[in-house]
């Protein structure tokens, strides 16, 4: 009865953690795919959705229902297993992530000592769903999604992950909560500017957004790695895509935008998770907004790009701010 | 182990075949490519056609003359009034009859708007296959007040059928003219937006610069005209070199670049339409009064026997026919020389050794209308 006790508040807290992540994915994506698809109609100088409900508002729910009834259509010739496999790996992982972000000083799943690094771990599973999903396909669009998406994925991985440890070196933590915490004078976009930069570039390629959405990129590949899918297994790729992007966002403003800090509100107890949102969905906006305004990059600039741009300057970045660790 | 080291020193061994079209997001139709690939690059090019393939040269060998002026529409259904004019002008021409000058003016008008409007869907198009999804909508926004224009005029948005033999169906009136000026004015004050926001951005000009580049030499090999071959160094314009209808009375430029790459064809594009606006402007300016149709046009055209051609310059370049008549009012054969047919036997030379990317870049700067090339 002891132990019972002991292990009730523990499931209690896993079982809520479940929930506020599946809310949090599915709101996040319900939010994400009204908001990107107004944001795209009012850039390109139309409404939008108008249709279904006020301002179209009901649009994400019924076209959710309408993909959950779509039949999956598995081509012929594919590899069956890992053509459904992929799309399940790619939203799976999503939810791990969720549970170390800090959403404000008390909100946050588990506060772990490695919390970005289980972070990079479970959000590069993706990768591997793109690839598992783009050659099962039995599609040679698809195959060159998947071709790219791996190699700009690993590519872009390396500026982020040094970028990041700039401020990792600063706060001598990986414990985003502590991280977070570092910065309650001055944010650290204000003392690491480059890094924030490089971050948020390859951010962009590693969320697979435009201009850097090689892999998906409809006009050369129509429509790169998910050609062949259909229904729930391809809404499966964008419940996957956007709740990365809200991980990512997360991430970047952990790192760079003071997380949960800000001026008190009104409801102040409430106020962090109130800026913290605030942050987070600002950026998100930011990678919506160059979507609808840039054409897209060729693979090869963007490959040099991020070996003889990103890459070195990060590494500059860091090893100035290593020097000045140690020295301050 | 010995085969082995054949097959992989063969070249060949590591290619494949992909099948771009005929239904493909860039290829604008029903074009299919035949793409063999090493890696992201293309080695060899095959372009298939005959997808859309409507047989209008031999419709035109079965009917009255002047009733395959609907089936000059739809041919290019970009430039529909400038095939018009050719045919018009082809049958003027065979049968010497001659056209008002007023119906001169707004055959000219009307043409310029025409190329205006298949400039403006290129320009959208075109960057729609490079990525950029919201300059489509914009330039769409400018070609809706050109086609409301025409289609207050014509009765049609597409395909257009308002010229006749002997002049136009139909006068223009004063809202007609004031709304053009207002059109001319609004497309004026929107390409410095244009410059600033396509034109001049750096992935653009990346991926634009120094791709499929054309010398006039492979231009006059393949029969490329319009703006690549302007793109290339070369100021043929037929408007200019062999005025044509009245364009010998207007002031305007032939727009040229040197490098005859992507950046540079689309730069000849985007200031043609400058061009044109100011033709436009000229000819309202000094649009006379009169008839619009030539006084007696008989019912019964026939052709007297003899070979007629009549060259006019499309919006993607020299546009030809060719007639030969035996004395009756239906042609013994009718051979249409479209530009874009010409310009898109250059991709397998043009293309050879380009990244897939670059091949999408290439093919939308040869401006391709596939039904112009299976007619």
């Amino acid at each position: 009865m002891e132990l019972f006790y002991s292990i009730l508040p523990e499931l209690i807290r896993i079982v809520v953690c479940a929930v506020c992540g599946a809310v949090i994915v599915f709101g996040n994506a319900l939010v994400m795919g009204y908001a990107e698809r107004k944001l795209a109609g009012h850039i390109m100088l139309r409404p939008g959705p108008m249709e279904v409900g006020p301002h179209g508002l009901y649009q994400l729910v019924v076209d959710g229902l309408k993909l959950m009834g779509k039949q999956l259509v598995v081509p012929l010739k594919a590899d069956k297993p890992l053509f459904m496999l992929a799309p399940i790996l790619a939203f799976a992982p999503v939810f791990v992530p969720l549970l170390v972000i800090p959403f404000s000083d008390k909100l946050q799943g588990f506060d772990l000592d490695v919390g970005y690094l289980l972070i990079l771990a479970f959000a590069s599973i993706n990768v591997l769903a793109i690839l598992i999903g783009g050659w099962g396909s039995n599609n040679k669009y698809s195959l060159f999604g998947a071709i790219r998406s791996v190699a700009q994925n690993v590519a872009y991985e390396i500026p982020m992950l040094i970028s990041a440890l700039a401020i990792i070196f600063m706060t001598n933590s990986f414990s985003l909560k502590e991280i977070a915490a570092a910065q309650s004078p001055v944010w650290f976009i204000v003392i690491q500017p480059v890094a924030f930069l490089i971050f948020i570039v390859s951010m962009v390629a590693e969320t697979n957004r435009a201009p850097f959405d090689l892999p998906e990129a409809e006009s050369e590949l129509t429509a790169g790695f998910h050609t062949e899918y259909s229904g729930m297994s391809f809404s499966l790729f964008v419940l996957g895509e956007y709740a990365n992007m809200f991980i990512i966002c997360s991430v970047a403003t952990v790192f760079f935008l003071g997380g949960s800090s800000g001026i008190p509100l009104p409801y102040f107890e409430y106020s962090g998770i109130i800026w913290f949102l605030a942050k987070v969905y600002f950026l998100m906006f930011f990678l919506v907004w160059i979507r609808w305004t840039y054409p897209r990059t060729r693979f090869d600039q963007l490959m040099n790009f991020c070996w003889k741009y990103l890459i070195p300057f990060s590494l500059v970045n860091l090893l100035i701010t290593v020097v000045m660790v140690k020295l301050l | 182990m010995a085969m082995d080291v054949e097959i992989l020193d063969d070249p060949k061994h590591h290619r494949y075949v992909l099948n771009m079209g005929p239904q493909h997001p860039s290829t604008h139709g029903v074009l299919r490519v035949l793409l063999e690939l090493e890696g992201e690059y293309a080695m060899e090019l095959l372009p298939v056609l005959g997808y859309g393939h409507r047989c209008h040269e031999k419709i035109a060998e079965h009917k009255p003359a002047k009733s395959f002026m609907p089936n000059t529409a739809r041919m290019d259904y970009l430039g529909a009034l400038i095939y018009n004019h050719g045919f018009a002008q082809l049958l003027e021409r065979a049968t010497g009859i001659e056209v008002p000058e007023r119906a001169e003016y707004i055959r000219v008008i009307t043409s310029e708007l025409n190329r205006i409007q298949s400039h403006l869907l290129w320009y959208g198009a075109y960057l729609l296959d490079l990525g950029a999804f919201t300059p489509i909508m914009y330039a769409f926004d400018d070609r809706e007040h050109i086609l409301d224009i025409l289609e207050d005029v014509t009765g049609s948005r597409l395909t257009y059928c308002y010229f006749r033999v002997g002049g136009v169906s139909k006068d223009i009136d004063d809202k007609f003219v004031t709304s053009t000026r207002a059109f001319i004015d609004r497309l004026r004050s929107r390409f410095p937006m244009y410059e600033g926001l396509v034109n001049g951005n750096v992935i653009l000009q990346k991926r634009l610069i120094d791709v499929g580049e054309l010398d006039p030499k492979i231009c006059s090999r393949y029969g490329i005209t319009g703006p690549l071959l302007r793109g290339a160094g070369v100021g043929y314009d037929l408007r200019k070199s062999e005025p044509y209808s009245i364009y010998d009375r207007f002031d305007f430029e032939v727009p040229t670049e040197t490098k005859g790459d992507c950046m540079a064809s689309f730069l000849v594009r985007f200031r043609e339409m400058e061009q044109s606006l100011r033709i436009i402007e000229q000819a309202l300016d000094s649009l006379p009064e009169g008839p619009v149709m030539a006084a007696k046009v008989p019912k019964k055209l026939k052709i007297p026997a003899g070979d007629y051609n009549s060259s006019v310059e499309a919006p993607r370049g020299e546009l030809s026919y060719y007639l030969v008549s035996d004395g009756t009012d239906v042609p013994y054969r009718l051979k249409v020389r479209t530009p874009s047919y010409s310009n898109l036997s250059v991709i397998p030379e043009m293309c050879q050794g380009m990244l897939l990317s670059d091949v999408v870049s290439a093919m939308g700067a040869l401006d391709l209308v596939i039904p112009e090339i299976d007619r």
